[in-house]
């Protein structure tokens, strides 16, 4: 049971639930960036439940080539799906027979899509993961053009279930942020400044962190903050005063102010938020 | 001992020192309503229910920095041989020889993680090994390369690049995805580098354990330590 890889596009991982826990071995929690992308895929191939892994795509550009027949799904940022050239429903599970090739076209709204398959990408798993991740590099390499991605067992009758709707629209992404741990190192001002702005999603930003321009936020403490602890979604404040909203890749410790963190599903929106959009903090207290 | 907002799944200890921080994290770090704690330099991250997890630190007796049991000793040799020694000599108005027994003379104690899997911030050596990072950082920093930087000592776990005053190298294993715990330097531990023999003896054990049971350890064999 394989796929042929025919063109990986931008960049393609293997990602799963990730490592969580590992922090104190100095291992970040890696895993799919939209996690809610992850998990309605693999709802439509009847993984719902499983740590299955699939495909993350960045940008579009995959194809793919039965070598099998095989349950796929594509969910997560819209664009064009084709099956030997003929277009299939996007959030939708799809069949293909063996010498078919699935066509993941670079997308019209967001940055990530996934692509499941009944059973999950059978890649070797690191620490309990079969997540690629691009900091600490564990896990699978990059697919790349002819490689060959086993494919597990799936259950034995996979549902095929309804389509799932995309939750992505153009235009402004809008998050909400918890304040803190460090907001006491901002100025008022700083603070306004953070939730009254409309950031510029940076193109350096990477499953490492989502890098924003925007006009810089005044630190009320100076010096240098002792390494502590990170999350994902923590806002890191640089040395500059832009804001670097950490995704699943990010390192376990570091030295910048976080002065809020997103919410898990801001995290998921992130993932999607292409360079050059817009991203707007909303405060909640959750 | 404050609690810091962090998102709407941890929280954030702040602590006077490094000591506190290790005190609350192991007072902690097996409660059942904490899924993961993580060590800063002078912080604790709890994962877990924010309000459940003020409760119970607000319930929790000040633990006292005192003895921990589990804290293991390594004793790590060192060939001191790295590109910035003389540079660590001039810097600190030492002689080579000499910043090699200040390096070797005292324990240095395992604060944190960070950087790089395996990687250990190592603190509590001789305070005239205090060197600035290098204006320019390498973009290769070989595996085992034992640095300095700031207050802190530490070993590269693998090849990357780094900025660290690179004063010699090690040939012990800081991370190996097949061993359990995968790090070698926990929180706590304490490091004591020893000069290598010129010709090291190919058995020679890169981890001497201070107890005497403190043989290989087997998954789930931690007694809960934390991650």
């Amino acid at each position: 049971m394989s796929r042929r890889v025919v063109r990986p596009g931008a960049l393609t991982l293997v990602e799963d639930d990730g490592r969580p826990g590992l922090a104190g071995q100095g291992v970040g929690p890696s895993g799919a960036f939209d996690r809610r992308a992850l998990h309605q895929a693999r709802t439509l191939v009847g993984d719902d439940g499983t740590t299955t892994a699939v495909l993350e795509v960045l940008g579009g550009g995959l194809v793919l080539e039965a070598t099998a027949v095989h349950l796929v799904a594509v969910t997560g940022a819209v664009g064009p799906v084709l099956v030997d050239g003929v277009t299939v429903d996007h959030g939708r599970a799809v069949r293909l027979q063996v010498g078919q090739q699935l066509v993941v076209a670079p997308f019209d709204v967001g940055l990530r899509a996934y692509v499941s398959v009944a059973g999950g990408v059978d890649a070797p798993a690191t620490l309990g993961s079969r997540s690629a991740d691009v900091l600490a590099r564990l896990g699978p390499d990059a697919v790349a053009a002819g490689d060959l991605l086993d494919v597990g067992d799936p259950a034995a009758a996979p549902p095929l279930l309804p389509p799932v709707p995309s939750l992505l629209t153009p235009g402004v992404t809008t998050v909400e942020v918890v304040l803190g741990p460090r907001d006491d190192w901002f100025t008022t001002a700083a603070l306004g400044t953070l939730l009254g702005t409309g950031w510029t999603v940076s193109e350096r930003s990477d499953r490492i962190g989502v890098r924003l321009d925007g006009p810089p936020l005044e630190r009320a403490v100076e010096g240098e903050l002792a390494s502590e602890p990170c999350v994902r979604g923590s806002v890191q404040v640089t040395s500059a005063g832009l804001p670097v909203v950490l995704g699943p890749d990010h390192p376990v410790t570091g030295g910048y102010p976080v002065v809020g963190v997103v919410t898990a599903s801001g995290v998921d929106r992130l993932a999607q938020a292409r360079p050059g959009d817009v991203v707007r903090f909303r405060r909640t207290t959750r | 001992m404050r609690v810091r907002a962090c998102g709407e799944s941890a929280v954030l200890l702040e602590l006077d020192d490094l000591e506190s921080a290790l005190a609350w994290h192991d007072a902690l770090h097996a409660h059942p309503e904490v899924d993961e704690a993580v060590l800063g330099a002078r912080t604790v991250l709890l994962r877990g229910e924010p309000t459940r997890l003020r409760s119970l630190v607000h319930r929790t007796a000040a633990p006292a920095p005192a003895d921990r049991p589990r804290a293991r000793e390594h004793r790590l040799e060192v060939r001191y041989d790295g590109p910035d020694l003389a540079q660590v000599a001039d810097l600190t108005g030492l002689s080579p020889d000499e910043v090699v027994r200040a390096h070797t003379a005292t324990s240095w104690t395992v604060a944190f993680g960070g950087f790089a899997p395996g990687f250990a911030y190592l603190v509590g050596g001789d305070a005239r090994l205090q060197v600035p990072r290098l204006a320019t950082p390498r973009s290769r920093v070989p595996r085992g390369a034992v640095g300095l930087a700031g207050a802190f000592s530490g070993v590269y776990p693998r090849e990357s690049p780094g900025g660290w005053q690179l004063i010699g190298t090690t040939d012990a294993v800081l991370f190996d995805v097949d061993r359990d715990p995968p790090a070698l330097l926990a929180p706590g531990d304490t490091v004591r580098f020893v000069p290598a023999p010129p010709h090291p003896p190919a058995d020679r054990d890169d981890v001497a354990p201070k107890r005497s049971d403190a043989g290989p350890q087997r998954h789930g064999q931690r007694g809960g330590e934390g991650a």
